[in-house]
């Protein structure tokens, strides 16, 4: 697996409109095709492995707070650690979280456990489902590619926390700035 | 052809080609970048599965099953695909109506004396309709007959109950059919009205009712509206007749005022070329150091006075914007239909005047200068004196005028191609018996950024005449043939040899140029008229139609009404229908026992053109020739 590309999905939840992009492209990847116009005919149908999930305004603040939401891949997986057959397993620091279907008995300890219930049903029960990150796919998650606003995106720790840093440092020029004019004035 | 960069992988015609580097080159943005920029595109929109009909929504239906299945209301995937569909053929129909309404307005100022500029050049057709229409034509003059025909086609539009005139123009069995299954048009504004009330919130929900009254509202337009808009315009600005052009970006001159025509109505073109002989503007121009002012054209405004002056068409949809990228022209005239709003920014990088006329059309940045009928020679003069004196910031170091240009050879309407064929269809119709020609593709429709520029138009007619199709084409379908030479009576030897034998010996082209997107109509006539020859219906017949880079809703319209009228119409880029199985089946299967006509979609023009054989060749066997 060192080959593939590591990283996560984050999500820029301001960002995210709701449109369902996401869903749509993950179903399309599922598919046996990958053309849209042939997946939407498909037998089973694929299944999209990420779901905008919403919550109206009360719980958090007085704003209706909407994002999709893909399994996080932890690195100490719950899912991982309750299988009972090792059908789940972790691939590498920032590698995905991945499903080994004919290991699965479809027991769903897995979606018991999991505290972002990204885990789902496959249409014929038998087996789990989730997201893998796209980790064979060239152009990388394909819910990622989809995003109209660029809400979702995705990066490894270190090239976030470094945009992190340069946006704080970029915010401390624009303080200092402020200061000295403020400075001058007096 | 070798796909090498970018800009050919965007357009399969050289001179484009060349223009989109020079683009690339100077940072100028084009169609074909704000659709990179809109991708991905919206799956729910592709399927035809978001409706913002009313407020309860936006609402989407999750194709594969797990989100919802129903809109709030309750409208299923069928519903919301046929309501899109009825509201795209509504705008279509509409645009060319109203088009024809504006043509029908100026033949009655004609008439009371106020047509400023406008005359009635073909007096033998005027006669012709008004018979048609039941207009006492003896003893009376052009005037008062030019009134009454005015008068009555101005009231179809509007007509409550009662067909419409030139319906009865489709053959008997085709009528019948049309009154059997209730889609025998009323007047196309009632049809358009009824369209948008059907698709209210809780009006119609039949996805099959829905789709019958989009079929009874394009032929309200392709046998009404569209069909108004060719016939008038021939009474007065003539009907085409046989000449030879020139065509592609190279008809630009380095040396003259160039003046790009640029939508459809012919009201405004015609008086443009007419102010440009003008002696006064000449003068003026020459004042400037210009050797004379350079009328051309883009899109179907650019192909009614190329079909009827010969005036050089500069470039088909997706080169509008590539024209001003040739820093050579002082004024881009526009009316309605098919402009892009992105022009005037555009233009802000040159010395073009983006000059919009319709009251009905403006675009934030365009010079706007009103046209109106009742004084549009002298509103014609003001707009090219308004170009002739931008003349002088024209910047040299950024004109870039590409050499290539084409001859062509069009002007093919009806009458024309009767007259060619020695004053009846009989030797067409002979031909095709004889099997020399197989039978006739129309060939019409669009630019898509989605596709290749020009390659599926090209490819699609190359491989038709190389079978002994003959190809009938308007539109920016036929700016790509004129572009690819197919329009050269020497092109003959590129089709098979029983059509290059037709074609030498009549001495025309194998693809024949019939005119604008509302002179779809001719094809049309021209498939009534030979269906009555034969004693059948139009969906016996060895035809069949395709849009190969079709986006319009105008071309959604067109296709309805071509298969309404029982042919066979392949469709190069997909409609946003798939997300319902059930419209899919009645579009591309069901219709065919309904109306004898059905669509197909096939992205590849060598395959398209291999459904449009089979299809011919099976008509033909039905026919027993």
């Amino acid at each position: 697996m060192e080959d593939k590309m590591e990283g996560n999905i984050f999500i820029d939840v301001e960002k995210c409109v709701a449109c369902k992009s996401c869903e749509m492209a993950c179903a399309v990847e599922q598919s046996k095709s990958k053309v849209l116009f042939q997946a939407i005919r498909e037998e089973p149908l694929p299944q999209s492995l990420v779901r905008v999930e919403w919550i109206s305004g009360e719980l958090v603040s007085p704003k209706k707070l909407r994002s999709p939401l893909q399994c996080r891949h932890c690195e100490d997986a719950p899912c991982v650690t309750v299988c009972p057959t090792k059908a789940l397993e972790k691939l590498g620091a920032e590698g995905p979280v991945i499903v080994h279907d004919e290991r699965c008995i479809g027991c769903k300890w897995c979606v018991l456990v999991c505290p972002f219930g990204v885990i789902s049903l496959r249409r014929d029960g038998k087996a789990v489902i989730k997201c893998d990150l796209c980790f064979e796919r060239e152009a990388g998650p394909a819910c990622v590619e989809a995003c109209p606003t660029k809400a979702l995106r995705f990066l490894t720790v270190a090239e976030l926390g470094k945009e992190r840093r340069r946006k704080a440092l970029a915010d401390l020029q624009q303080g200092l700035v402020a200061g000295k004019k403020q400075q001058l004035r007096w | 052809m070798e796909v090498k960069d970018r800009a050919s992988e965007r357009s399969f015609d050289p001179v484009s080609q060349y223009m989109l580097r020079l683009a690339e080159k100077q940072g100028i943005e084009t169609a074909w970048d704000r659709l990179e920029k809109q991708q991905p595109q919206c799956g729910f929109g592709e399927l035809g599965l978001c409706c913002r009909h009313c407020n309860m929504g936006p609402c989407r239906i999750d194709p594969f099953g797990e989100g919802p299945t129903k809109g709030v209301c309750g409208a299923t995937a069928d519903t919301m695909v046929a309501r899109g569909l009825l509201r795209a053929i509504a705008a279509g129909a509409a645009a060319h109506s109203d088009h024809g309404r504006d043509i029908a307005h100026t033949l009655l100022l004609v008439a009371e004396g106020k047509g400023n500029g406008y005359q009635i050049k073909d007096e033998a057709k005027l006669r012709a309709l008004a018979e048609e229409y039941g207009i006492e034509t003896k003893k009376r003059t052009v005037e008062e007959i030019a009134f009454d025909l005015a008068k009555a086609i101005y009231a179809e539009f509007g007509k409550q109950e009662g067909p419409i005139q030139f319906t009865r123009r489709a053959p008997e069995k085709r009528l019948k059919l049309w009154q059997k299954l209730g889609i025998e048009p009323r007047g196309v504004d009632r049809e358009i009205v009824e369209c948008m009330h059907r698709t209210h919130m809780g009006v119609d929900h039949d996805y099959v009712n829905l789709t019958l009254h989009g079929l009874r509202t394009s032929i309200a337009d392709g046998w009404g509206g569209s069909m108004i808009a060719t016939e008038l315009s021939d009474v007065l600005f003539g009907t085409p007749q046989p000449k030879k052009a020139m065509a592609n970006l190279g008809v630009l001159k380095a040396d003259e005022v160039n003046i790009i025509v640029h939508g459809h109505e012919p009201t405004l073109s015609e008086m443009i070329v007419a102010a440009t002989h003008d002696p006064d503007l000449l003068d003026r121009a020459k004042g400037y150091g210009a050797k004379g002012i350079n009328v051309a054209g883009i899109c179907c405004t650019g192909n009614e006075v190329l079909m009827r002056q010969g005036v050089p068409i500069a470039g088909n949809f997706l080169q509008q914007e590539l024209a001003i990228i040739t820093g050579a022209v002082e004024a881009m005239v526009v009316d309605v239909q098919c402009i892009m709003p992105a022009l005037p920014d555009l233009a802000t990088c040159y010395h073009t005047k983006i000059i919009s006329t319709s009251p009905k059309a403006k675009t934030p940045g365009a010079t706007h200068i009103e046209f109106h009928e009742e004084k549009a020679y002298d509103i014609a003069k003001e707009i090219v004196r308004t170009a002739v004196d931008n003349y002088p910031n024209r910047v040299a170091a950024k004109v870039n005028i590409p050499d290539e240009k084409m001859e062509c050879m069009v002007g093919f309407s009806v009458e024309a191609i009767v007259a060619a064929l020695g004053g009846s269809l009989t030797p067409l119709i002979d031909a095709i018996k004889s099997g020399a020609i197989k039978g006739i593709a129309g060939v019409v429709g669009c630019n898509n950024p989605t596709v290749r520029q020009d390659y599926s138009h090209v490819n699609l007619v190359k491989e038709l005449i190389k079978n002994d199709v003959l190809v009938v084409t308007t539109g920016c379908n036929a700016i790509a043939c004129a572009k690819a030479g197919l329009m050269r009576p020497e092109a003959a030897k590129e089709a098979g040899k029983g059509l290059k034998g037709v074609c030498q010996a009549l001495g025309v082209p194998p693809v024949l140029h019939m005119g604008s997107c509302v002179d779809i109509s001719r094809i049309l006539v021209a498939c009534a008229a030979i269906a009555k020859a034969l004693g059948v219906d139009i969906s016996d017949l060895p035809v069949a139609g395709a849009a190969p880079e079709w986006m319009s809703e105008k071309a959604v319209s067109i296709g309805a009404y071509v298969v309404s009228s029982g042919i066979f119409t392949v469709l190069g880029t997909v409609p946003a229908v798939l997300g319902s199985a059930n419209v899919t089946k009645l579009l591309t299967e069901g219709a065919e026992g309904v109306v004898g006509g059905k669509f197909a979609v096939e992205t590849d023009p060598f395959k398209a053109a291999q459904l449009i054989l089979s299809h011919i060749m099976a008509k033909r066997a039905a026919l027993g020739i």
